[in-house]
């Protein structure tokens, strides 16, 4: 029973990783007043970049260097999402297009473009069967040496890949530099009044731009290690499924607070694989239990909306594109 | 990009917005059909570099892939028609700015509302009764489902994006679930329903399938024209879009704006998983809207609510997306460079509206 509920909760955790990489950048994404419904495809390029980086390595080498797997697939990891973002940023903010439509735009064309290179890769390079980068994907499993030796501690809080404690660390500092320096100030009063921040001299489109780039490059973590930590370096279409969305939730969920993301993230990836560990279920009962994590989400939606608290409100600009002039 | 903004602000060229009737009618739209025509030239580039292949070739194989035969040419016109009618669908919430990203779980448990009685009372009531108890059940199906996000805005004004896109995972829940209790193997795939019987499905026209789901989609879009352009109901939607305070102002009842039109909305998405369900698939699965939920709300928003201009939109969208797949099936290369595709398409026309609304103009020199 005990190591039922510790595996429970081990699982949770591994869940719970890429959704809180995706909230923690959409959260520094929409702090800026920037809805980026793009993140759920970002996050398939993050992926699908990182496994095309590492496949290209370890290819085109005899035998793999786990640290340049790694190193390798890592940077191409970002520069996908980078890529991404950019087109997000330059449309909605150089061209000034309707954020709504160019991130649901982003995503059709990002989970296109990760589910036809991860069916594609090998035919393009001549080869059959399916993706698996086993160098790659057990460098980015590798745990602690005595990880498994410590017993119930060791297994809840030193089991994972390097990737998992980097998304704590990356919406701990996310949650401090918003908070507590004054480039977060900035960056909040860009997303609250741009022409305010615009006013009292702040590069409104610059801070746009990279907090754009910073929130997507951060989401496109959270596919990384999904191909990587999570499928051990393989691939399978549409096997992310719909975790981008409930990132997007999950912003909601932790009101705008990167700090918040963690615990929310934890909750939603409990709730995602609960139905696995309540024993006696039946597959079509399964089906239903699978709801809960958007139930929730409703109902939160739900509850904020009546509350109508001052601090748990979106950005005052969440949504509207700046111009100078237009002000 | 650095530059870009630099030299935007060092003012050597500035950008201005257009006054409304600066441009004239035909230079948008030879902006439009412009990018439309870089966006393919773009295309063709990324399949002659994944394929190694001639581009006209690559035309020729789209193009022979979504006319070469009557019965390609009707199921493209098939796919043109249910994403004209989603499209249709979404258009009069969007009008009024409601973000319903919905569409998807509305279609859903449209065609999950009519498969119920399609499997459960199929050879119990004449055809007639059954396909219209159906349609019945499937516009009441979407309409719940558009309608409960819409109550909470109007009550709380909860976020309905969101509200929504949740509403499309419970609808694809609940299809899973039914399709598990229905189909005992576990092997998670419905087969055709009523396969020999035929019961619940659409008759033939002229002996062909999809006829009824491509006239019923042209009448909607006539309807729709009419109801937006004419209407005392199109006219409220266009003013709650533009302003709601101006909509307040005048008297118009916002709250209750909101709910009729959402009804109005999830019934004809609600319609349409009808027409998927009845006329074309004859069972259904989680992927039974298959994106097209979400591909309508960037066709409906490329033909500026135009229901006329959406037949063109939505026609170009499923010309691609059918002459890419042709072109993956015939490379052995995964379908998905269909979406991708489609992705390259909308980025170039909504890039193009900023040449439409904005102007770019040099400045002239001043004295620092």
């Amino acid at each position: 029973m005990l190591w039922t509920i510790v595996s429970f909760i081990k699982a949770a955790i591994i869940q719970s990783i890429p959704l809180l990489f995706g909230s923690t950048g959409e959260i520094i994404t929409e702090k800026s007043g920037n809805l980026n419904l793009g993140i759920p495809g970002i996050m398939y390029v993050g992926g699908i970049s990182g496994i095309i980086g590492g496949y290209i390595y370890e290819h085109s080498v005899l035998t793999a260097n786990p640290v340049l797997c790694v190193l390798i697939s890592f940077i191409s990891s970002l520069l996908g999402s980078a890529l991404m973002s950019l087109i997000y940023a330059f449309l909605t903010q150089s061209l000034k297009a309707n954020q709504n439509v160019t991130g649901l735009a982003l995503t059709t064309f990002g989970v296109g473009v990760g589910n036809f290179f991860g069916g594609s890769l090998l035919k393009l390079f001549n080869e059959s069967g399916s993706i698996s980068l086993l160098t790659t994907g057990s460098a980015y499993k590798a745990v602690l040496p005595f990880a498994h030796k410590t017993g119930i501690f060791g297994e809840l809080f030193l089991s994972y890949g390097f990737l998992a404690y980097l998304a704590i660390v990356i919406s701990i500092l996310a949650s401090i530099i918003l908070n507590k320096t004054r480039v977060g100030l900035n960056l909040r009063a860009v997303g609250e009044s741009p022409a305010t921040a615009d006013a009292a001299g702040i590069n409104v489109i610059k801070y746009k731009y990279l907090s754009i780039l910073i929130g997507g490059m951060t989401a496109g973590l959270g596919g990384l290690f999904f191909v990587m930590d999570y499928t051990a370096g393989a691939w399978t279409n549409n096997g992310f499924g719909d975790r981008g969305w409930l990132a997007i939730a999950i912003v909601i969920f932790a009101l705008w607070k990167p700090k918040n993301a963690i615990l929310s993230s934890f909750i939603f990836g409990g709730l995602y694989i609960v139905c696995v560990y309540i024993p006696g279920l039946s597959s079509a009962a399964k089906e239903i239990i699978k709801m809960l994590p958007y139930l929730v989400t409703i109902i939160v939606l739900i509850f904020i909306s009546t509350k109508n608290k001052r601090e748990n409100q979106p950005p005052a600009s969440l949504g509207l594109s700046y111009f100078r002039e237009e002000r | 990009m650095k530059n870009f903004i630099t030299n935007a602000r060092k003012t050597s060229f500035h950008i201005s917005k257009r006054s409304k009737s600066a441009l004239p009618t035909w230079k948008a739209w030879t902006i439009r059909i412009v990018s439309v025509i870089i966006s393919l030239v773009v295309c063709s580039l990324i399949i002659v570099l994944l394929t190694g292949q001639n581009p006209l070739e690559v035309y020729s194989a789209m193009i022979k892939g979504s006319f070469g035969s009557e019965r390609k040419f009707l199921v493209l016109i098939q796919n043109t028609a249910i994403l004209l009618g989603i499209s249709l669908a979404v258009t009069p919430a969007f009008k009024m700015k409601f973000w319903n990203l919905g569409a998807e779980g509305q279609v859903l448990i449209g065609g999950l509302c009519c498969m119920v009685l399609m499997f459960k009372i199929g050879d119990k009531l004449p055809n007639s009764v059954l396909i219209i108890t159906m349609l019945i059940s499937s516009i009441l199906g979407g309409i719940a489902w558009g309608l409960i996000p819409a109550i909470f805005k109007a009550k709380w004004n909860t976020n309905e994006s969101l509200f929504t896109l949740m509403m499309n995972y419970i609808a694809i829940q609940l299809v899973s679930f039914a399709i598990m209790v229905w189909v005992p193997s576990g092997s998670s795939v419905m087969g055709l329903v009523n396969a020999s019987s035929r019961a619940g499905w659409l008759p033939d026209l002229f002996g062909k399938k999809y006829i009824i789901n491509i006239i019923t989609v042209a009448v909607l879009t006539a309807v729709m024209y009419v109801y937006l352009k004419y209407s005392k109901h199109g006219y409220e939607i266009s003013v709650v879009g533009e302003s709601e305070n101006t909509a307040k102002y005048i008297g118009i009842n916002v709250k209750k704006v909101i709910l009729r039109t959402m009804i109005f909305s999830g019934a004809l998405c609600g319609l349409v998983g009808f027409l998927l369900v009845a006329g074309t698939n004859h069972t259904i699965s989680k992927e039974l809207a298959g994106g097209n939920g979400f591909t309508a709300i960037m066709v409906s928003w490329l033909a500026k609510f135009n229901p006329i201009t959406m037949v063109l939109t939505s026609f170009l969208i499923a010309f691609l997306q059918k002459g890419a797949g042709e072109i993956a099936t015939s490379f052995n290369l995964n379908t998905s460079i269909a979406e991708i595709l489609t992705g390259i398409i909308i980025f170039f026309i909504i890039g193009s509206e900023f040449f439409i609304n904005y102007e770019i103009k040099k400045t002239k020199k001043e004295a620092d």
